[in-house]
């Protein structure tokens, strides 16, 4: 496939955007403003219309700017609308002005259309983009805005930081906060303005937020979250671009946004550490781990009674103490036999040596900790079993020992059981 | 403007490191302060204490130009707040940021040598070098590179304090740095804050735990939207002035407090390290 002359300019345009995008996006995102960001772009709609009904002309520069104009009108109504009254809060503020500027927009495209001057006035691309008609101009433009960007984020970079963590904190440095908030807003005014013709007003907020949130996710760090989030919003209008282009039935804004949610969607999922699944693999394992120490402790209280720990004990007779299903409590055997804990021999398990120590361990931990709430918080002997069975499976090794010698090395707990020793005399 | 040499080698007692004249703030129509006069002596560790709404973190930040008040001014050892920036050190309360802001403790702790710093530049080898003595004076050296969320709320609160270290200040002014914290972060905080006694600086903290006032602090400052009584622990902090200051409530105040100081010696021991 070759690259036509306007494909180019497509795919340079909704790249150019998807960094831009991403790296202000980033803000926007930390600062909680993307709501903001939203009805700033829904609100440049009426301002392009204005400037092709004031002047009659449709160059791009004069539409941009009426774009601008309204757009920054609405972010202010916004801040006029929350500190005027004190019963509307932010959130239904930018949903009244979102709503009310979109609307005033699409009665003047209406109005615009039926005029005989109107219908090739192209003025509804800016609804939903259309990226088909970016000319090199409009590059140039682009190329511009983020210059301007990258440069200004690059400079101001502590400054920036310092605003989206502790307003108040670099206020009492002497930083001018509001020039930064100011400053930031302008370039986040110019991005979406850019926007327009790409992916439109009612997609634009998708290009600011959906990398950032996705670059939140792969990492921990301000500047590497910035140049994450950048990368992905090229990612995104580059196989957007391309996708849109192989096919007929895909337009080219909406494929970008539904690439970038793709993207996203897969780093709430699978992003080391932040991602759902490993934090369900993880609560997996610990959730196995206790069922494996309760059975090594079941094991343990069960050979208590005759003082012979390693006698074969039937799967029914576990299944009895903890109402746990026969079928579990043989793979945790298994599994326990696999790590030398145990020995499985048909229905019956028993402990083996290392499995017995294993077992101590977890009893110690079960019964120093009610010998503490009794002792220290003089709980009823009758309280401390249910907190037991979940602090055996917590402490540390440290912490047990701490705990002993706090407790002054009790032998027996609070049920008169005894308390198997650190080391076995 | 009082020049800092003079100052320096001048007499200790000569300029109060804060001084509020006639200060009033008000939320839209709603007065938060009102007249308050105020002048706190150097090297103490002081306590602004009073009940929920009392103006007590309005005042702080109205000391740090945070709120513009309606009438009234501040002076910081002598000069407007504007010209005395690098002698002041903050700690906001903790719940007031975004923890889960992508960014490690080195780094929020750098934050308070951005004053130095200045614009555009980049901290060097130098800051960070600082950052880490700071976060050591807190004991969270070995946390220096933990992402913040990681961070129990105790760890948090201390990140904050060596944030506040790291701009060698004279005055700090504190808003509730032992709230919801653990028995060995509290330590850790009283270790700091006595330390910067020690070495002449003042510390004005707002605190909620009337039990500790007298334990952690030596001046005390009574505030409820006017200023009650102001003065040492010792003669300021009396039962009189806690029912000016609280009215009615402190009488079921203090019985929970005294239910609680019963049981307060298992409490703090369940509190393991």
């Amino acid at each position: 496939m070759g690259i036509s002359y306007t494909l180019w300019n497509v795919l340079l345009g909704a790249t150019l955007l998807g960094l831009v995008g991403g790296v202000l996006g980033s803000f926007a995102l930390l600062r909680r403003q993307s709501l903001l960001a939203d009805a700033l772009a829904h609100a440049a709609l009426p301002g392009v219309c204005l400037a092709f009904l004031l002047t009659g002309q449709k160059s791009p520069g004069l539409l941009l700017a009426g774009a601008a104009a309204t757009g920054v009108l609405g972010a202010l109504c916004v801040i006029l609308i929350v500190r005027g009254s004190q019963l509307i809060k932010e959130d239904s503020a930018i949903g009244i002005v979102l709503s009310v500027f979109f609307a005033f927009g699409i009665v003047l495209i209406t109005k615009i259309q039926r005029m005989p001057s109107g219908n090739q006035s192209g003025l509804d691309k800016y609804l939903f983009g259309q990226v088909a008609t970016l000319v090199t101009e409009d590059l140039w433009v682009m190329c511009g805005i983020i210059a301007i960007v990258v440069t200004t984020v690059a400079v101001f970079f502590k400054e920036l930081r310092l605003l989206c963590f502790d307003r108040a904190f670099g206020a009492s440095l002497g930083f001018p906060m509001r020039g930064l908030e100011v400053l930031l807003t302008c370039l986040l005014v110019m991005v979406v303005v850019v926007g327009l013709q790409i992916v439109g007003v009612v997609l634009m907020v998708s290009t600011l937020v959906t990398p950032a949130a996705a670059a939140r996710q792969w990492t921990d760090r301000l500047g590497s979250m910035i140049l994450v989030s950048g990368v992905l919003g090229m990612f995104g209008a580059v196989t957007g671009v391309l996708l849109s282009s192989a096919s007929d039935s895909l337009p080219p804004g909406p494929t970008i946004v539904l690439v970038s949610s793709f993207v996203l969607v897969l780093s709430i999922l699978f992003a080391p550490r932040r991602g759902i699944l490993w934090a369900r693999l993880r609560e997996r394992a610990v959730r196995l781990r206790i069922r494996r120490e309760n059975l090594l402790k079941d094991l343990y209280t069960l050979g208590e009674r005759s003082q012979s720990w390693t006698v074969l004990t039937p799967l029914h007779t576990l299944t009895a103490m903890r109402g746990q299903p026969a079928r579990e409590l043989r793979k945790n055997s298994r599994v326990l036999a696999a790590q030398g804990l145990a020995m499985l021999s048909g229905d019956e398990v028993r402990l083996t040596e290392s499995g017995l120590q294993a077992a101590e361990k977890v009893v110690r931990k079960h019964r120093l900790w009610e010998v503490y709430l009794t002792r220290r918080l003089e709980l009823p002997t009758d309280h401390v079993h249910r907190d037991a069975e979940a602090m055996e499976h917590a402490l540390t090794d440290d912490a047990v020992e701490q705990l002993e010698e706090r407790l002054g090395s009790p032998v027996l707990d609070p049920h008169g059981k005894p308390i198997p020793p650190r080391i076995r005399p | 403007m009082q020049s800092t040499a003079s100052f320096l080698s001048g007499s200790k007692a000569s300029i109060p490191p804060l001084e509020v004249h006639d200060l009033t703030v008000a939320y839209r129509t709603q007065p938060v302060l009102w007249d308050i006069d105020l002048s706190l002596p150097e090297g103490y560790l002081i306590a602004i204490v009073g009940p929920n709404g009392a103006g007590k973190s309005t005042l702080l930040k109205a000391v740090l130009g945070l709120l513009r008040p309606l009438t009234g001014s501040v002076k910081i050892y002598g000069a407007p707040y504007a010209q005395r920036r690098s002698w002041v050190g903050y700690v906001p309360q903790r719940e007031s940021v975004d923890w889960d802001f992508p960014t490690s403790a080195l780094d929020v702790v750098t934050m308070g040598l951005y004053g130095r710093i200045g614009w555009f530049r980049r901290p060097s080898q130098r800051h960070t070098d600082l950052a880490y003595q700071c976060l050591e004076k807190v004991g969270m050296h070995d946390f220096a590179l933990r992402q913040i969320s990681q961070l129990s709320g105790g760890q948090q609160q201390r990140v904050f304090l060596a944030r506040a270290l790291a701009q060698e200040a004279r005055l700090y002014l504190m808003d509730e740095p032992f709230a919801g914290i653990d028995a060995t972060t509290e330590r850790a905080v009283l270790t700091v804050l006595q330390d910067l006694r020690k070495e002449g600086k003042t510390v004005v903290a707002v605190h909620h735990d009337l039990q500790t006032v007298a334990e952690y602090f030596d001046y005390v400052v009574l505030l409820n939207m006017r200023l009650v009584a102001a003065g040492p622990v010792g003669t300021t902090f009396t039962q009189e002035n806690l029912q000016l200051t609280y009215g009615g409530r402190l009488t079921v105040l203090s019985q929970a407090a005294e239910a609680l100081l019963a049981q307060r010696p298992g409490v703090k021991e369940a509190e393991m390290k």
